[in-house]
């Protein structure tokens, strides 16, 4: 009998954001975040633990990277390098 | 933190797999030539995938196991702040174990799969964990050697292809370096003691030396996966290679603790700059991975027992929940 599967997120640090640090199995979510703290934040890696159940995420496929991310790269004028200002001007 | 096993002999025969010539197999070699990770939803040949699972399902029952020798002597710790670091020592083992069992997890397999692998005795893992933990010196001993040849094994695993195995090496080589250290400073502190002390000290090498030495797995020569796992960005370096370097790290330890090494042919190569050392004796290795090392029956019997003993957990566990997850759809209704 296997326990559900659930993803973990920490935030490390009040102020950042929370980061994907790995999986686990638990009963429940108030299960998962004691297991999570025990599994994931031994030596003060976190403040804040997200439990999310593995199944809810849904994923884009990586076959549809082209489709998805493709049509950004010919867009450099999204980026500030882009355009040109004067030396006199000076930091903007 | 450890890998030896996987170089075990007669699983060989899907990693000469043939490469399948499909667009999806350029992508994956293209990847790999460019020392891109692959992630679990990329396309993998099945052969890596197997690859995969057998060497970290491997790794992450070496760490559960691993517990055990250590385990043996949190109760008789000499003391309170020895007993606190050994608690916490043997904890991240048990959370190695974690990580790996889900970075293995990612590939496909489940969890209850890969467990009773390991109970069935048909997985392997690490034969140092076959040998017994006689005296509180072995503590130490365990610390500093075979944690130490498990980083040197572990680190350029960090840079593993297979993502998720990367990263949960990245974790583990962080703790590990308190392993190494808190050993070498449990021996330094015997090594300083009475005279019964630094024997038994003596005493526990003699015994763990060529144990640890045999942990990076047969030599090169002999070594069925090496080439394929290489190719595949799962190995970095070869088994003699890693040995050399632990034997050129270590040996100058031991001398300053005082300590003899086991081998009456330990020499410093003048011209290779490097410790030339003895004959290993393969036999017992195979021996002890071929399962009749000295406690190979007790470890497993040891871990069935404490499944089989938190069987009631995990159901009263997995009642409770179903319970409360009936009592909101109830209030929902």
């Amino acid at each position: 009998m296997e326990l559900p599967l659930w993803e973990v997120f920490v935030r490390s640090k009040q102020g950042l954001d929370h980061k994907h640090v790995g999986s686990l199995h638990a009963a429940d979510s108030k299960q998962a975040i004691q297991m999570a703290r025990d599994v994931y934040t031994r030596r003060q890696e976190g403040v804040s633990i997200w439990i999310v159940p593995s199944q809810a995420i849904t994923a884009s496929d990586p076959s549809d990277k082209d489709s998805l991310f493709d049509p950004m790269a010919d867009k450099v004028y999204r980026h500030p390098t882009f355009y040109t200002i004067p030396p006199e001007i000076g930091h903007m | 933190m450890y890998t030896q096993a996987m170089d075990s002999p007669g699983q060989v025969s899907h990693l000469n797999a043939r490469r399948e010539d499909t667009l999806e197999q350029e992508v994956f070699d293209a990847a790999l030539a460019r020392d891109d990770k692959i992630e679990p939803r990329n396309w993998m040949p099945e052969a890596y995938r197997k690859t995969l699972i057998r060497q970290i399902s491997q790794h992450a029952h070496s760490e559960i196991v691993g517990m055990l020798p250590e385990g043996n002597w949190i109760t008789r710790a000499p003391s309170l702040k020895r007993k606190a670091i050994l608690l916490a020592k043997v904890q991240d083992e048990g959370g190695h174990g974690l990580y790996l069992y889900a970075a293995a997890e990612t590939l496909n397999v489940s969890r209850d799969d890969l467990i009773q692998a390991l109970h069935s005795g048909k997985a392997k893992y690490s034969s140092i964990f076959n040998y017994p933990t006689l005296t509180w010196a072995d503590v130490g001993i365990i610390g500093w050697l075979v944690d130490g040849a498990a980083i040197m094994n572990q680190v350029p695993l960090c840079r593993c292809s297979y993502g998720p195995y990367a990263r949960a090496m990245i974790r583990i080589c962080k703790e590990e370096s308190f392993h190494q250290r808190q050993g070498f400073e449990l021996c330094a502190t015997l090594a300083q003691g009475t005279p019964e002390q630094k024997a038994m000290l003596q005493d526990a090498l003699n015994r763990w030396w060529w144990p640890t030495v045999m942990m990076f797995g047969p030599s090169d020569k002999d070594s069925v996966h090496s080439a394929q796992a290489a190719s595949w960005g799962i190995k970095r370096f070869t088994n003699d290679d890693l040995r050399q370097q632990f034997i050129d790290a270590t040996v100058p330890q031991a001398y300053f603790l005082g300590l003899t090494i086991p081998d009456a042919k330990l020499t410093f190569n003048e011209d290779t700059k490097h410790f030339d050392i003895g004959e290993i004796d393969w036999d017992e290795f195979w021996r002890v991975v071929g399962g009749d090392g000295p406690c190979n029956r007790e470890r497993l019997a040891t871990r069935v027992d404490a499944y089989a003993k938190g069987a009631w957990v995990r159901e009263a566990a997995n009642s409770y929940a179903d319970k409360q997850r009936a009592r909101e759809q109830k209030k929902a209704a």
